[in-house]
């Protein structure tokens, strides 16, 4: 138990982050990366694991052996073989090639909304840090709306009022969009309000500069690192909130290939029968989810150790 | 004090009312109503569904509408489900002992999961020992709960040939039976929320652990197991505390998924009905119910904050 005290540790990341902050430019990117790569095995494993699945998602077309929507009643229900790497659902369609177009899927929905619920945050918590007084509470009662209401009512509310299709995958990326905002925007808010009474601040507005500018060109880019650290970690959240929500009913329909979506009909239905119709799908949510948060995780070590992003 | 509790009392005012508005309207704006839903592709004339219509209130104006409910709700009066004709209270009554017991049961589980983990990843991080924790509770949260819980259920038919009751038997009736339905959706619960605390123990207490005192107490000489347990532990705490609420709140109404797969009847899955349903007036009183409890936690939390560590003062 001696090795309890590592202060070596603590030194380390502190020389680190040191390094990181004192060279400039590419020099400084290529630094950070061979540092990373180096002292954060897990967060590399999990950058390994995103990579497979933007190459998957990219080359899908190639990877995927079958058509993942052509029906095929010839091969309905067939378990795993060499034809068909993880069986056949009940329509005849190949498992496998579900899964990698299922990643196209997966990786817009986790994107899209991660990146807009994101960037909203950042916008309003930057805004009412900024302002502060009025303009803060009333934008701190949204968010506190928006935080204590159930995603469930929004999530069917957007589906019911703009309908369902193969083309509204937007809808399903605005529903889990919604409870991102707020999250951010406290994060980003206690960060900002750290910035806002700085010197520096000061002196951009003795300048001259007007309230957008000091907002978005000085304060923003300092609360770049936990907004990059929730994009990763609310891109994991969003893939797995998808698929909450196709398994529902609720999100992407058929035929598009989701694997929230494959989980639900054939996946509950012949759980005993073709169980690698349940088990498939949610080794391929899982994975990417895991991947997702154990780069999130380790950027945050890096980045940013004090933030807490549960 | 006082006067700080009192104002953070009043805060929840403008938060619930902004949380019975946006569901009046989302709803609403949501196409068909109920008269509409339940009559749809039969021939019946127009003038039933009119008198329908009256009849529950539909057809006044909006604000009227509004008016009236808010009126309601400062009698305390949820007001009867459009679909089955019963009081409000009575359905979420009839769901809520299930929904409070599956999250009482997954809390418990979660917490004695993660505290001794948590405390473990910190005390021996950057070894095997803490990659270990860390990706089980990585895992955790990148496994969808629902599932986990199909998992389950498949393990435990192939391998003991035995699957969860299918009926909802109370606690009260037949404990045995009650638990032997509870444990599998618990269980699927409770990992996913294990992972969460898991990871903010951790982190809570590798910060204490770098604190002055802390190392005060080891150059006096205080055994290790104390350092950590008395000292650091306690202190790292609070934060945990928030997160074990904050999940609870979320657990009661917000295992739409999981009660699915297991095919239990509570709040979520009575939402989801109610949403179907178009039934107005249950779901305003189940999303202000769902919105009041989680308000009421996270002021609770504050509370206990100062109850546990006297260094917090709310002025």
């Amino acid at each position: 138990m001696t090795e309890l005290a590592r202060p070596v540790a603590r030194d380390a990341d502190d020389v680190a982050k040191r390094r990181y902050l004192e060279s400039t430019g590419p020099r400084r990117f290529v630094r950070f990366w061979r540092e990373f790569i180096r002292r954060r095995p897990l967060g590399t494993a999990g950058a390994a694991l995103i990579i497979l699945m933007l190459l998957t998602a990219a080359f899908a077309d190639r990877i995927a052996p079958y058509d993942p929507v052509e029906i095929r009643f010839s091969d309905l229900l067939q378990g795993p073989s060499l034809q068909h790497l993880l069986g056949t659902d009940p329509f005849g369609r190949d498992v496998f090639s579900r899964i990698v177009y299922g990643s196209r899927t997966a990786l817009l929905v986790g994107f899209s909304a991660s990146f807009v619920g994101c960037t909203l945050g950042l916008v309003l918590g930057v805004v009412g840090a900024y302002f502060g007084g009025k303009v803060d509470q009333l934008v701190q009662r949204l968010m506190d709306v928006l935080l204590s209401f159930p995603l469930i009512v929004i999530a069917i509310a957007v589906v019911a009022a703009l309908g369902t299709g193969e083309d509204k995958i937007a809808n399903v990326i605005a529903a889990i969009t919604v409870p991102i905002i707020p999250r951010v925007a406290r994060v980003v808010r206690s960060s900002a309000l750290s910035i806002v009474n700085m010197p520096y601040i000061e002196a951009t507005r003795a300048v001259g500069s007007g309230a957008v500018r000091i907002m978005f060109r000085h304060i923003a880019p300092n609360v770049f690192a936990p907004y990059l650290i929730m994009l990763t970690a609310f891109l994991g959240q969003a893939i797995l909130l998808e698929a909450s929500l196709s398994f529902l009913g609720l999100g992407v329909f058929e035929p598009t290939p989701s694997w929230g979506l494959m989980l639900r009909g054939a996946g509950m239905q012949f759980l005993e029968q073709a169980p690698w119709l349940a088990i498939a799908p949610g080794v391929a949510i899982s994975m990417a989810v895991f991947g997702f948060n154990l780069f999130g995780d380790s950027l945050r070590d890096a980045l940013d150790p004090r933030l807490r992003t549960a | 004090m006082r006067r700080y509790v009192a104002g953070r009392l009043l805060l929840m005012i403008p938060t619930l009312v902004g949380v019975a508005i946006l569901t009046f309207v989302i709803m609403r704006a949501v196409p068909g109503d109920i008269v509409a839903l339940k009559y749809a592709g039969s021939p019946v004339p127009q003038s039933v569904i009119d008198e329908e219509r009256h009849q529950l209130g539909l057809d006044k104006p909006m604000w009227a509408q509004f008016t009236d409910w808010m009126g309601e709700i400062a009698h305390f009066d949820l007001g009867t489900s459009l679909w089955t004709g019963h009081p409000v209270v009575d359905e979420i009554l009839v769901r809520l002992p299930l929904s409070l017991e599956l999250a009482i049961i997954a809390t418990l589980l979660a917490i004695t999961i993660a505290v001794p983990l948590g405390v473990l990843a910190a005390v021996r991080q950057d070894t095997w020992t803490d990659y270990a924790i860390r990706l089980f509770s990585i895992g955790g949260l990148a496994m969808p709960s629902f599932w986990i819980g199909l998992l389950m259920v498949l393990a435990t038919i192939t391998l003991f040939g035995w699957a969860p009751p299918l009926v909802f038997t109370a606690i009260t009736d037949d404990p045995i039976a009650n638990l032997s339905q509870m444990v599998l959706p618990a269980l699927s619960v409770g990992y996913r929320y294990s992972a969460v605390s898991m990871r903010m123990t951790r982190s809570t207490v590798l910060e204490v652990l770098r604190e002055d005192y802390v190392r005060t107490a080891r150059a006096k000489g205080v055994r290790e197991s104390v350092v950590v347990l008395r000292h650091a532990l306690r202190n790292a705490l609070l934060p945990v505390v928030t997160v074990i609420s904050l999940e609870f709140a979320f657990l009661i109404g917000g295992l739409v998924v999981t009660e699915q797969v297991f095919n239990l009847n509570g709040i979520g899955k009575l939402l989801v009905d109610a949403v179907a349903h178009r039934d107005y007036t249950l779901i305003q009183a189940l999303v202000l119910l769902l919105a009041s409890v989680f308000v009421l936690i996270n002021f609770v939390v504050d509370m206990v904050y100062v109850v546990l560590d006297p260094r917090i003062r709310y002025s």
